[in-house]
């Protein structure tokens, strides 16, 4: 059973937000109402990493995710017919979408939830691991050529390609 | 247990004493220091305003505000109060709930800020271990504000001011984080606190004056002031994203811009001007305060004189000098930083101690480094000016040439 405390109060509050926020954002009719709903949506998360005592990860799913929010909205505004009170319908696949989604969620809840609660929940309260890291740690680990050095350049390369995709995209050929 | 003194400095013991639970008491003091902490910025936006008018009168050649109280240093209450009794204006076809949620974010945006800003030793709202970042991510939240706020006017104005914000404040985000890495690498944390600690020998402007120039620079544009006005130019789109808001709801928009102003400059003294150092702070912390006040106001005075002379850049020329200059110059000076301080560190130079002399060998190879980087900026500057005008010259030749033919004909 949870205990009730500070951590648990907002614990809830952030799931609100969390589940709240991402229901609003696939059911309201207004493209604006959305994007504000996914900050919210966002924001709970980043609350959950908060709790996570990763205060790094929190500040980067701010930073990079709601401060991405302003461009969603240009986006948002420039290819999209009306931004209010939609009617049409723009996908026919949205049933085959939405069984891929919630087969993909069953999939995380088993893979992820299952081995850390236990079966039956005999795990829960139970400290995963003894080893308490820190920021200066998740530095480390991402430039380590034992850990993670090699996923993370190889995610820069991914974004390096993708920026440069855009810049021949977008460029102007008459010059 | 034995009854403690119930006064304003036992505040959690009386609280506890009274009967409330030691947790709900603990967490009202907190709740009661974030309110004192964001009342602060309040308060100074009124004497920000007055400090504004008056430097920007001086600068034009006039008096400024000098009716209301002495030196008129009343005149923004008078102007809060007025703004108080304007009729609250809400277009038709607004979006309300987010037009009336938009100035909210943009005050709060801002006050957030001054959470993890030390003002002394021993005040400091939250010494959270990402300090740095902290402020960059909840300085990014401006962008979501301006945006709603310029959408839901539901006036063609306030979108364009809003577009204009988008590329101008996600573009000068760019050089202000690299320009606040080099402090990060120099002090090796990202905590607010300890990065003036470290300062205690040397202030960061003298080991990193590239990186502080380009952090004001990217400021002043990310706050949106001149030359970098362009989200509110009134030459050319009246108001920009705020023009449809009217009394108070304006005003929190136009306070939210001051104190960003102000709050920009006391990061660039807190990060780079050795925050609350002084002679005798660490005997008298409360001295901080007074300290961390000056450097800022020297700091926000510079920004209030190019505010008043420098006219408006246009939007490709404000593009040109992110991305050509501002950009590659932070890289450069990221990347020549972090050679050097490895270089230090090879040869055991580092600073010790806290004192002047230890920090000196690390300070002049860094500044040779910037002096390095400067060099080059200025020879890329002049081989610009240099093609510039010999193009200039071609042209002028070119017109001159067709002069005399259509003569000829």
């Amino acid at each position: 059973m949870l205990e009730f405390n500070a951590s648990t109060v907002a614990f809830v509050v952030f799931s609100l937000f969390s589940l709240g926020g991402a229901l609003g954002v696939v059911t309201t009719r207004n493209l604006v109402h959305a994007t504000l709903y996914l900050i919210l949506s966002l924001f709970g998360a980043a609350g959950f990493f908060v709790l996570l005592s990763a205060p790094f990860i929190a500040a980067v799913q701010v930073l990079v995710y709601i401060g991405a929010i302003a461009i969603l909205i240009v986006f948002a505004v420039m290819l999209t017919r009306s931004m209010t009170r939609l009617r049409e319908l723009y996908n026919r696949q949205w049933i085959l979408s939405g069984v891929v989604a919630g087969a993909l969620f069953i999939l995380l809840m088993v893979g992820v939830i299952l081995p850390v609660w236990g079966v039956n929940g005999s795990q829960v309260g139970r400290p995963i691991s003894d080893v308490v890291l820190g920021t200066v740690d998740l530095g480390v680990a991402l430039v380590d050529k034992e850990q993670y050095v090699l996923p993370f350049e190889v995610a820069s390369l991914l974004l390096t390609a993708a920026m440069i995709g855009a810049i021949v995209i977008a460029r102007d050929d008459r010059e | 247990m034995e009854q403690a003194v119930c006064d304003i400095n036992h505040l959690a013991e009386c609280l506890v004493q009274s009967g409330v639970n030691r947790d709900l008491a603990n967490l009202l003091l907190s709740l009661g220091g974030a309110v004192l902490v964001a009342t602060v910025p309040l308060v100074t936006v009124l004497f920000l305003i007055l400090t504004e008018r008056k430097v920007a009168a001086r600068v034009q050649d006039r008096l400024g505000p000098n009716r209301v109280g002495p030196f008129g240093l009343l005149q923004s209450v008078a102007d809060a109060v007025k703004m108080l009794t304007k009729e609250d204006i809400t277009p038709n076809g607004a979006d309300k709930f987010i037009y009336n949620l938009a100035p909210i974010i943009s005050f709060a945006s801002v006050i957030l800020i001054w959470a993890v800003i030390p003002f002394t030793p021993l005040h400091i709202g939250a010494d959270l271990s990402i300090g740095i970042l902290y402020f960059v991510a909840v300085a990014s939240i401006g962008t979501v504000k301006i945006m709603i706020a310029g959408w839901s006017s539901n006036n063609k104005y306030a979108l364009l001011g809003a577009f204009r914000t988008i590329a101008q404040l996600l573009s000068y985000e760019v050089p202000m984080v690299l320009a606040l890495l080099v402090p990060v690498m120099i002090a090796g944390t990202m905590s607010m606190q300890e990065m003036v600690q470290v300062q205690g020998g040397m202030w960061f402007l003298f080991m990193a004056p590239v990186a502080a120039v380009m952090f004001f620079i990217a400021n002043l544009a990310e706050t949106g002031r001149a030359p970098f006005d362009l989200l509110e130019a009134e030459s050319e789109i009246i108001a920009g994203y705020n023009i449809e808001y009217s009394g108070f709801k304006w005003g929190m928009f136009m306070a939210g811009e001051f104190i960003h102003a102000f709050t920009a400059c006391l990061l660039a003294a807190v990060i780079f001007l050795g925050g609350w150092w002084g002679p005798g702070v660490e005997q008298v912390p409360v001295l901080g305060f007074l300290y961390l006040g000056l450097k800022t106001a020297v700091v926000y005075l510079l920004a209030l004189v190019i505010r008043s002379t420098v006219p408006r850049v246009r939007i490709d020329q404000l593009m040109t000098l992110n991305w050509k200059w501002l950009v590659p110059i932070s890289v450069g000076n990221v990347m020549i930083t972090a050679f050097l301080l490895q270089v230090v560190k090879l040869l055991g130079l580092q600073p010790q101690s806290g004192d002047l002399l230890a920090a000196l060998p690390q300070t002049i190879i860094l500044l040779l480094g910037n002096l390095v980087l400067v060099a080059i900026v200025v020879q890329a500057l002049r081989n610009q000016g240099r093609a510039q005008r010999l193009a200039d010259e071609a042209a002028k030749h070119d017109d001159e040439q067709t002069a005399i033919v259509a003569v000829g004909d």
